[in-house]
């Protein structure tokens, strides 16, 4: 198979919110290095109610429109607005989609990045989510380009997210309230890249499970 | 942390309790349970609005009143409203003459500014802005677009405030508070650091017997550390760096604002004030509108800063309109 059904790739935002809840000490722990520390608790509190408010069985598209919406109502700060718009633009760019190939999904991740550059203003090397997302999608439309399976562009994207937060490690933040810091910001990943690279990862491995089960 | 607090995680919702019970003459809650209104009917004029973080009282509720804010959105301690309380906010104010954002340049509230105003456009409501840039601090003078927004907002939201009070158009009212923060200038000194509570240990240290010069309304890192000094020296400190920024010049007239960072006695705000008033009136700069007192706190900081704004005509005019607010209140001539 390659594509999955809509309605079954919905199982993959309880999952991302899964992932997030869990690593929340995680992402407190390393936001107050260098940020104030909030990003834990605040990502684990927007991600929660959203999973609360879903119902067993919805589709992808209106579990990333319950999960824009959470954030863009409940969390303030930077990331309610970043991740907020991040997935209301994915929901938005399904558009009734009953069945996700490689070509959705490349829009809808291209439709989800362009907004959080135009929203947050970050480039790659400001030490920001952007340093997951921009080379996350990059990896996944050169697989696509090559003509790699569905399932082989998602592997990319995943692996492409992983060294993208590794590399905010030896970054100094340009932006947001790290950037204050300015060289003592160097040496710890960012908060906003570990998330992010978090929900890739739980999306590529929950499409890969309902790619693999022909779902 | 030996504070006044229930539950560490519900201090706003607790503190906002207390300001609507406190000032039933001035403050409505609205239907978002983060946005204030001004209490009473609607002005019919242009909406003013602003929003921002927790922890920095009477900033950013305590400024809505006649003259001043028609409505507030308001975040957890230090961190930005929600896009949706922004947008509640726009919606509360708007009386069909577009709304005016003045705000403070940080990277959350512009973010959710953005997006809200957005919603906004979608309602039909016309929302401009103005991005409070007056720490001179945080960033060096040509790059006027990286520094933050401090205590220098209370005179944009002044200015702003009295524009549409006395009827101006979005326009008016968007350009006075624009030309006002152009002109404003602020520097903090910090002496102690202060503690969210819900995070229950605070994420910088000043250690006893310094100061920082130039630190940030949530303890960001300011230009140096140094030996504590005498309030005259502080005083001679801050004034040089804010006259020479602008720069103020002879012969200007100013508006002039002392705030405490929360815990500094109000004593102690005097005995700067004295210093920075002789010291401005030595260079030929002449303060006109003088406000001391604690008008934009980082919870329990010990420290101050020091804020000018050079006035022409209209912010002179602007600066005296009658105001009332729990922050600020003019009584006009």
């Amino acid at each position: 198979m390659n594509s999955v059904s809509e309605q079954a790739a919905g199982s993959v935002v309880p999952d991302m919110v899964a992932a997030i809840v869990r690593e929340q000490g995680f992402l407190g722990e390393i936001d107050g290095r260098i940020g104030d520390g909030d990003h834990g608790i605040n990502m684990s509190k927007g991600f929660r109610l959203a999973g609360d408010r879903l119902s067993g069985g919805a589709g992808l598209a209106q579990g990333f429109a319950t999960l824009g919406d959470t954030l863009l109502g409940d969390i303030g700060g930077s990331m309610g607005p970043l991740y907020g718009t991040f997935f209301t633009e994915m929901a938005d760019a399904l558009n009734g989609a009953e069945r996700i190939d490689a070509n959705r999904f490349s829009a809808m991740l291209r439709a989800g990045v362009d907004t959080v550059a135009d929203i947050g203003g970050a480039k790659p090397g400001d030490k920001t989510l952007m340093d997951v997302l921009v080379p996350a999608q990059a990896a996944f439309d050169t697989a696509l380009g090559r003509g790699e399976e569905f399932a082989a562009c998602l592997t990319a994207m995943k692996d492409a997210a992983a060294a993208g937060l590794e590399s905010t490690r030896d970054m100094v933040a340009r932006i947001g309230r790290a950037s204050r810091l300015g060289e003592r910001s160097r040496g710890t990943l960012d908060a906003g890249a570990a998330s992010c690279n978090l929900l890739l990862e739980a999306l590529a491995d929950g499409l890969l499970r309902e790619l693999g089960r022909g779902a | 942390m030996n504070r006044v607090i229930n539950d560490p995680d519900q201090v706003v919702e607790d503190s906002l309790k207390g300001y609507l019970a406190a000032h039933p003459d001035l403050l409505a809650a609205t239907e978002h349970p983060r946005v204030l209104r001004r209490a009473g009917p609607k002005s019919g004029r242009v909406g003013v609005v602003t929003g921002g973080g927790s922890g920095h009282e009477p900033a950013f509720l305590g400024y809505v009143g006649p003259g001043l804010l028609d409505a507030v959105a308001i975040g957890e301690v230090f961190a930005s409203p929600t896009a949706k309380s922004f947008d509640a906010a726009f919606q509360a104010a708007d009386n069909g003459q577009g709304v005016a954002c003045l705000y403070g340049n940080y990277a959350g509230d512009n973010m959710n500014v953005k997006m809200a105003t957005r919603l906004a456009g979608k309602a039909g409501i016309e929302v401009k802005t103005v991005v409070a840039n007056d720490d001179l601090a945080s960033a060096g003078p040509h790059e006027r677009d990286k520094r933050r927004g401090v205590a220098g907002e209370i005179l944009m939201w002044k200015a702003g405030g009295a524009r549409a009070a006395e009827g101006g158009t979005l326009d008016e009212v968007i350009a006075a508070a624009q030309k006002a923060i152009d002109q404003t200038r602020s520097l903090g000194i910090g002496l102690s650091a202060c503690t969210i509570p819900a995070a229950g240990k605070p994420n910088f240290t000043i250690e006893d017997g310094t100061m920082e010069v130039g630190i940030g309304h949530h303890g960001e890192p300011g230009i140096a550390v140094v030996p504590t000094k005498p309030a005259a020296e502080m005083a001679a400190l801050m004034v040089e760096r804010i006259v020479e920024d602008l720069p103020f010049g002879r012969g200007d007239d100013v508006a002039v604002l002392v705030s405490g960072l929360g815990a500094t006695p109000v004593m102690e705000l005097y005995i700067l004030y004295a210093h920075v008033d002789e010291m401005l009136r030595a260079r030929g700069i002449t303060p006109r509108h003088r406000f001391v007192g604690n008008y934009f706190t980082s919870l329990e900081m010990n420290g101050v800063s020091v804020t000018a704004l050079r006035l022409d005509a209209e912010l002179d005019r602007l600066m005296a309109c009658p105001a009332r607010s729990v922050g600020l209140t003019v009584l006009g001539s």
